[in-house]
């Protein structure tokens, strides 16, 4: 494979066919249960991009020197020094934000999709498509946060954006958008269940998607028919 | 198989303190900062709850730990804050906890004025139902003002309830232990004040705040 069309396959799996929110399922804790708010949703998905960008890079960066017997306590290690990093920096520069994600921020250590990237492809690979597979899996992972999120702050709240000035300091106050006014909330948007509810609906509308694209296209391939395993470790 | 084994504990061991220095690196960045921003939000609270224009004092540092005892919510350790106008005792911030909330405790911010009344109260920390309890937020109901102004007359004092139970506060709709609880809670936060008025007051200054963080 030459590197770029590697590059693109990279791109392809993080952002759609391997996506870690909706075709791997990993870190589902932190995807349904922050994602009351936009603006909660793109702040974890920014921390775990970020997380996942050095983690990736760290550990493409030592794989020579990592006995193979104790790879995963060293992964671990660096995950979590990194997650630690994010936090103390969240926690200092973004206060409202590190306040309203509270235990969500320290529980990216065990994102599952961090610890699988790095076990899958980056202990594998060099940095750079090491950190690149970080930057789009981790940018895939945002998508699906902030994709929930949008859709559950509109039907819980009726606004888009509301706090964003917790992660972007005071001025993005004004990005919020009052889309409609109820009453009373509507909580089950706003509670997990709801989470989990638009999450089956987001899986159920890729599925569909990819079933309509298959259909489109008859007969190119039929070798390769299982595509939704949980973890791919083709590496 | 023993070289092995040295060898990765050695790793091991490596990595373990490259990690901690990292750690201890940007944690050292950024202490101060975290530092400051924990006060400033302490402080905006204490700002909201006592007119910053009716104080001449370091507030922050004016401060004592009290115990509360059974009034300001079991046994945890509580602060007072005292605003004095040209060393004039004016109004008092107490921290205290509602230990029954819905989902836990509440914590709360109370300042009172030196005569008894309510100057305001806000929530500090909470994790009530999202939608039904976190109405006590300001950002999210005005409900919380309603303590504004108003007097504990004594302990026997029946207008300090919800209206559920025949007192003068609102209750939610879906939601009436959240601010049964702010409400028993404030109430508690204010006689014991009334009790101990003078001890609160005649204490000396010291600074809490700094081995407080």
């Amino acid at each position: 494979m030459t590197e770029r069309n590697e590059y693109k396959e990279l791109t392809w799996q993080g952002l759609w066919k391997n996506n870690p929110g909706l075709v791997q399922l990993l870190g589902l804790c932190p995807l349904l249960a922050v994602t009351t708010t936009l603006t909660n949703a793109i702040g974890l998905g920014l921390a775990t991009l970020l997380v996942l960008v050095c983690s990736n890079a760290t550990v493409s960066a030592i794989r020579n020197w990592v006995p193979k017997e104790v790879r995963i306590p060293i992964f671990v290690l660096i995950i979590a020094a990194f997650v630690t990093c994010v936090q103390l920096l969240m926690n200092a520069y973004t206060f409202g934000l590190y306040q309203s994600l509270g235990i969500f921020l320290p529980l990216i250590v065990t994102n599952c999709a961090i610890i699988g990237r790095a076990e899958a492809y980056a202990s594998k690979n060099p940095v750079k498509q090491a950190s690149f597979d970080g930057f789009m899996m981790g940018l895939g992972f945002a998508l699906v946060l902030i994709l929930l999120g949008g859709i559950r702050e509109i039907l819980g709240q009726g606004t888009l954006f509301d706090g964003a000035d917790l992660l972007l300091g005071d001025w993005a106050s004004v990005l919020r958008i009052e889309i409609f006014t109820f009453d009373s909330k509507f909580l089950l948007a706003i509670l997990p269940p709801g989470a989990f509810i638009a999450m089956g609906f987001l899986i159920a509308g890729k599925n569909a998607i990819d079933a309509y694209i298959e259909k489109k296209q008859p007969k190119v391939e039929t070798d390769k028919t299982i595509e939704r395993v949980r973890v791919n470790f083709e590496g | 198989m023993k070289v092995a084994v040295q060898n990765n504990a050695k790793v091991l061991a490596l990595f373990a303190i490259a990690c901690t220095a990292l750690v201890s690196l940007v944690s050292w960045f950024t202490k101060d900062t975290i530092m400051r921003q924990q006060q400033q939000q302490l402080l905006n609270t204490l700002y909201e709850v006592i007119p910053a224009m009716s104080l001449n004092n370091d507030l922050y540092h004016d401060c004592q730990i009290i115990q509360g005892n059974d009034y300001l919510g079991n046994t945890e350790q509580q602060t007072a804050y005292i605003a004095r106008m040209d060393n004039i005792p004016v109004a008092v911030a107490i921290t205290s906890t509602a230990p029954d909330g819905y989902n836990g405790k509440i914590n709360l911010m109370v300042a009172l004025n030196v005569d008894g009344s309510v100057s305001g109260v806000r929530v500090l920390k909470h994790q009530e139902t999202p939608g039904l309890g976190d109405k006590i937020e300001t950002r999210k109901n005005d409900w919380i003002y309603s303590f504004d102004n108003k007097t504990v007359e004594s302990v026997n004092d029946l207008r300090w309830a919800v209206k559920k139970d025949g007192g003068m506060f609102d209750q939610f709709t879906g939601a009436t232990i959240t601010p049964r609880a702010v409400v028993k809670a404030v109430k508690n936060t204010a006689l014991f004040f009334n009790e101990n008025k003078d001890d609160i007051l005649a204490a000396p200054t010291s600074t809490c705040g700094e081995s407080n963080d």
